[in-house]
């Protein structure tokens, strides 16, 4: 396919991995933080951590929607299908997300709950046009690569004036939650997470452009280098990162210049802006309570908010106790750390929520390099 | 989640829709995200929207940098 095959050949990553090799400084330690899971799920997949020198140590980041989605927030969306009768709607990632009393969305289907998997948003809308004496609810979830086509089926349903369709936001926002990090302990007093720098988003930065990471670079003297999911570019990226930690530089340069500008997508941003605005606080797995780091329905359209129209409200729901995700996602623990990973917590059967996503760092790790750590003996 | 791909846009049809082919699967979503994009060029397509629009000189660029790298990684 194009545009795709010529990012992923073998031969060029080996030449920048060779070129890489012969930067870096052999005496130091480099470890950057890639944030989003499309990034995990590529380096786990084409083996980029086999690329890289010894000394460069790459941390997965909390930028998988469906990792970071808390329990509480599905319960509200089960309660919607078993005991309120709707149709509920969602993208096919969120099906298997352990809940409470050990339902997933998928288990609630199984106990006879109408929940339906969508490949877009408006597929939900033509669902509730088809269906109108149900009530059609939409669980929304993504960072700000899927909340524009979510922005549009609201606005589309307020034009259309449809009475049974809602959806239920949770959509979240990538800067607040690298600022979270940045913020966090771990990454300030403790130095248990060294972060040198940060591997950008790269279809969140095609709609948000690459500003809102400016200020991080400056007010966090971190360089952000915005990269594309293939694996050339995350293996460019790194280099770029390393070239900017040792000419002492922090600026956010775009590795992604085919599809990213400085102000991303100004039609998207728009209808985002008239449908949503930002909630004050919103609780993600693993960082616990972020504020303004999540976006809700405006009262202008509050007969499509879900929450609204249904009285939700929200209880926070505690994880698995042995469960170490929240600790994966803030980059503090490695998949192999967990006691549950590969063991009881497969991809079949999920205990958290980083082994459910393909891009969650458990399930990229259990799917492409768990072999990696039995060393190889003659037999 | 965020995963997206580019597809060539066919042709565009009413009410913000468009026939795109990726790797020759057609399929019709929606373009009301990028009002700019033509017919024969790239969009990058999440979750049945064209979110972006490929910049076809940029991709070039970005691959020439990457085999300058890659040549002088394998050099001597």
């Amino acid at each position: 396919m194009k545009y795709v095959d010529e990012f992923r050949d073998g031969g060029v990553a080996r030449g920048i991995a060779a070129a890489l090799a012969g930067e870096v400084d052999r005496s130091r330690q480099y470890s950057f933080m890639e944030f989003c899971g499309g990034h995990t799920h590529a380096i786990s997949r084409y083996g980029i951590a086999e690329l890289l020198p010894p000394n460069v140590r790459m941390v997965h980041g909390p930028g998988c929607p469906v990792c970071v989605l808390p329990i509480g927030r599905i319960d509200l969306a089960i309660g919607l299908a078993l005991e309120r009768g709707v149709i509920l709607c969602t993208y096919g990632d969120v099906m298997r997300v352990p809940a409470s009393e050990g339902l997933s969305l998928m288990r609630a289907k199984a106990r006879g709950a109408d929940i339906r998997m969508v490949y877009s948003a408006a597929d939900a809308l033509t669902l509730a046009r088809d269906h109108p004496g149900r009530e059609v609810v939409f669980l929304a979830i993504g960072f700000e690569t899927t909340t524009p086509p979510t922005a549009l089926v609201i606005r589309q349903a307020a034009k259309a004036g449809l009475a049974n369709f809602s959806v239920l936001c949770n959509h979240v926002l990538t800067p607040s939650a690298i600022t979270h990090i940045l913020e966090s302990p771990e990454v300030r007093e403790y130095g248990t997470v060294p972060i040198d720098g940060f591997v950008g988003p790269a279809h969140v930065s095609i709609v948000i452009g690459s500003r809102p990471y400016e200020h991080f670079a400056e007010e966090y003297r971190k360089p952000v280098v915005i990269a594309g999911f293939e694996p050339l570019d995350v293996m460019q990226a790194i280099v770029m990162l390393v070239r900017q930690v040792e000419q002492g530089r922090a600026e956010v340069e775009n590795e992604f210049t085919r599809a990213v500008t400085r102000d991303g997508n100004l039609a998207a941003q728009a209808v985002v802006s008239e449908v949503f605005e930002l909630r004050p606080s919103f609780e993600w797995r693993g960082l616990g309570e972020v504020p303004y780091s999540a976006l809700k329905i405006r009262p202008a359209f509050a007969d499509f908010d879900a929450e609204a129209r249904f009285g939700l409200s929200y209880r926070p729901v505690p994880d698995h106790k042995q469960c170490e995700c929240g600790a994966i996602l803030r980059g503090v623990k490695k998949p192999v750390d967990c006691k549950l990973f590969g063991t009881v917590c497969t991809p079949d059967n999920p205990m958290g929520s980083c082994m459910v996503s393909s891009e969650g760092a458990c399930a990229a790790h259990y799917t492409y390099g768990r072999f990696r750590d039995i060393p190889v003996v003659a037999a | 989640m965020c995963l997206a791909l580019p597809a060539r846009l066919v042709h565009r049809l009413d009410d913000d829709r468009a026939v795109v082919d990726l790797g020759g699967v057609r399929k019709t979503i929606s373009v009301a995200l990028t009002p700019e994009a033509q017919t024969g060029s790239y969009v990058i397509v999440h979750v049945g929207h064209a979110i972006g629009v490929l910049d076809a000189d940029e991709a070039e660029r970005t691959l020439a940098l990457f085999a300058e790298l890659a040549a002088s990684g394998t050099q001597p």
